[in-house]
């Protein structure tokens, strides 16, 4: 079993040779300027597959300009995995992404510094101090072990949420760069039993967080049948550049044959063309790039195509997600994706707006409904983020599970048949034959089965927006559930065999 | 054999089942009796009319009421098993009558001039009949002189008045004006509702009582009803 994302009937923007224009472009991008590579195993992996790799120089650093073969790009596009299963605790809640189905599952995102908290608080109007009214009041803390915890629990129980990407950076005094990893995927782990992603901080980290993966899911066979874990390599570094780091973690993690995205995240109008032909035909050079470094280091590694296109912010050259030139490069990069018939981590679902509210409501359920109707595979950012991704707020998460669950509604294929269209003359014959000419009696059986939608959860007494006190009562009562956590025999194991995990961890 | 059948009243009231082509809430029912066809065999068998009222069709009406409350009932739910009940008071009338029984009271119904929005008034009716009430529904466009005359005619205890439109609330005002010119208000206690009215409008215009929705509309009535009794 897994779980089920929405198959939709996908909303093609381009057409087949507009796709297959920026397809020809990315390729001549790829050969002319081609990719600068920091990193010199990446350069020589290239040079031995027959690129052409001159070795150059950019502010001081030593690094290789790559002009990488259309044949290398059609060989590794055609070697890398077209089905990438995301494993999982619960292995109910596994993930099939098939790059040829445009079936979309939802996950969060992304390391944000902030975690927003909503309190309520009582207001006496200054005009008539007789009037109280109840307002939100907003406090931002910083994130931490608890909190990433405290988000994996939500998780855990919102039903849209399909995919556990790490959403705060987490700040404890004592966690370093040398033990982030293993306790926040640990962390993630012990709170959801769904799929967990993150970024890696630290290379030298891999090998510990890969053993305690093989412990949780039950040794190394049982981790490569069941890959409870997956890494996001941002290795591209836009415009055109492949960074050291984060290379070599994409080329290690391949070696071991994890599933790993492969991402590239460019700003239209600053590290990218603002125009979207332009824009995407880069990106999807530099993501094309990635995949091919991932098949030839290691062929069938099972990868995700990973588009993160955003528009700068002309005020401030920020990264703006409101815009609708947002949805249309993700739209356009989901396509570019399901012409290689490759898995598409897609983004979608974030608001500029630092609070949840109205403006936060607009901003992220435009890119939602547009970018799930492109039928990505993966959709992240899609719960809780707020101020272009620099806080997560679960209150805003529970609004968003609520919210896409309506956008799955929508989206999700019509239902047209010769039964049921007999059904429906009959009812209509039925109802005309009465003298109330209701069809109200026929919604209960609809009602029931979940075939139409339940009323909206958060819903005010008489039709006061009373939605963030709702979400937030309810995101208390799934905290106050007990958690599902891994057993206490495997936890031991970890302990004793991964370094660096912060012993308060233990405590239950 | 006699609470066999009430329990089955009962329990196709619970289901909002009118006749055996119904689905209820629960699988496989289509095709076994509903309400109709149980009430038709429940006289067959010589039951007391009052009886297969009280136990069969306000029991069940009173489950479904707690189950309203609980949220574990949606409003189609409670309306499909007040038509079941409005289905059963239909044919349960002529006997009531001859056994010297009355219903709790008749009702006149209507949307009134100019208005062909009749959904409320419509679900309004049906609650009404699910209540035990008799109800006339005139149906929508009604002049007010036609309404006096109904009035006149079956004089009914309650006049349910009903406007979805601004432009044609004011046909409420023009048929109480009729009303008492023709020495009829007294007579009829009314009753108004719509999207377009309020209880502020209702008081304005001399309507003894207005009703949000359909089910505030089947507690003033019985507020009403039960004041007059008293």
């Amino acid at each position: 079993m897994a779980r089920q994302g929405v198959l939709v009937e996908p909303y093609h923007r381009l057409k087949l040779e507009q796709v297959e224009r920026i397809h020809q472009a990315s390729l001549a991008i790829l050969t002319d300027p081609g990719l600068v590579c920091f990193n010199r195993d990446a350069a020589e992996i290239f040079g031995d597959s027959g690129a052409e790799v001159l070795s150059i120089e950019q502010g001081g650093s030593a690094c290789w300009l790559l002009k990488i073969p259309q044949k290398i790009i059609s060989d590794t596009v055609q070697a890398a995995p077209k089905v990438v299963r995301l494993g999982a605790r619960d292995e109910n809640n596994c993930l099939i992404l098939d790059g040829r189905e445009p079936r979309v599952c939802f996950a969060s995102g992304s390391e944000a510094n902030n975690w927003l908290d909503v309190d309520v608080e009582t207001f006496v109007s200054k005009r008539d101090p007789d009037t109280e009214v109840n307002l939100p009041v907003f406090r931002v803390e910083k994130g931490t072990l608890n909190r990433l915890a405290r988000a994996a629990r939500l998780c855990e129980h919102l039903d849209s949420w399909d995919s556990f990407l790490r959403t705060v950076n987490i700040q404890d005094d004592d966690i370093v760069d040398d033990n982030k990893d293993v306790n926040k995927f640990f962390v993630s782990l012990n709170n959801t039993t769904k799929h967990v992603m993150s970024g890696l901080t630290e290379l030298g980290q891999l090998s510990n967080v890969v053993r305690m993966a093989q412990i949780i899911a039950g040794g190394e066979d049982r981790l490569r049948e069941n890959p409870i874990i997956s890494f996001i390599t941002c290795i591209a570094k836009s415009p055109l550049q492949l960074t050291n780091d984060t290379t070599q973690k994409a080329i290690e993690i391949a070696r071991l044959g994890i599933p790993l995205v492969i991402s590239s995240s460019p700003q239209g109008g600053s590290t990218a063309p603002i125009r979207e032909e332009g824009m995407v035909a880069q990106i999807n050079a530099e993501i094309l790039g990635g995949i091919a470094l991932s098949q030839l280091v290691n062929k069938g590694t099972p990868v995700l195509y990973g588009s993160v296109p955003s528009r700068a912010d002309m005020v401030s050259l920020y990264d703006s997600y409101a815009v609708p030139e947002f949805s249309q490069y993700n739209i356009d990069c989901v396509q570019m994706a399901r012409y290689y018939s490759l898995p598409c981590y897609s983004t979608g679902g974030v608001s500029d707006v630092k609070v949840p509210g109205i403006q936060a409501s607009v901003e992220r359920l435009f890119s939602h409904i547009l970018v799930t109707l492109a039928g990505p595979q993966y959709i992240h950012y899609a719960f809780g983020l707020l101020e272009r991704t620099n806080t997560f707020c679960p209150v805003q998460a529970v609004l968003d599970d609520a919210h896409i669950d309506m956008v799955k509604r929508f989206v999700r294929q019509p239902t047209v048949s010769a039964d049921r269209i007999s059904e429906s003359l009959e009812q209509i014959r039925r109802v005309m034959g009465t003298s109330h000419k209701l069809y109200v009696r026929f919604v209960r059986s609809a009602l029931r089965s979940g075939e139409i939608a339940p009323p909206y959860p958060f819903e005010g007494k008489d039709m006061a927006d009373e939605t963030l006190f709702r979400a937030r009562e309810r995101m208390e009562e799934i905290l106050s559930l007990p958690p599902l956590h891994i057993a206490e025999e495997v936890v031991d194991r970890v302990f004793q065999e991964v370094p660096g995990l912060v012993s308060r961890l233990r405590d239950r | 054999m006699a609470e066999d059948i009430l329990a089955l009243i009962e329990e196709n009231v619970i289901q909002g089942r009118v006749t055996q082509d119904d689905e209820g809430l629960e699988e496989g029912m289509v095709g076994q009796p509903g309400v109709s066809e149980l009430i038709e065999k429940a006289l067959a068998q010589g039951l007391n009319p009052q009886d297969i009222i009280n136990r069969g069709l306000t029991k069940g009406m009173d489950i479904v009421g707690q189950r309203f409350e609980t949220k574990e009932y949606y409003i189609p739910d409670m309306l499909a098993s007040a038509e079941a009940v409005g289905a059963a008071m239909e044919i349960l009338e002529p006997h009531l009558a001859r056994s010297g029984l009355k219903s709790k009271g008749k009702i006149i119904m209507v949307t009134v001039e100019g208005d062909l929005h009749d959904i409320g008034k419509n679900i309004v009716s049906i609650l009404l009949r699910g209540a035990g009430y008799t109800v006339k529904d005139l149906g929508n466009d009604i002049a007010p002189q036609a309404i006096v005359a109904a009035v006149r005619e079956d004089r009914p205890q309650f006049l349910g008045m009903s406007a979805l439109l601004t432009s044609t609330m004011i046909h409420m005002s023009t048929t109480i004006q009729a009303l008492a010119e023709n020495g009829l208000k007294d007579k009829v206690k009314v009753i108004i509702g719509g999207a377009a009215v309020s209880q502020e409008f209702a008081q304005s215009i001399g309507a003894d009582g207005y009703g949000a929705d359909g089910f505030e509309a089947v507690r003033v009535v019985e507020s009403l009803n039960s004041g007059k009794a008293s």
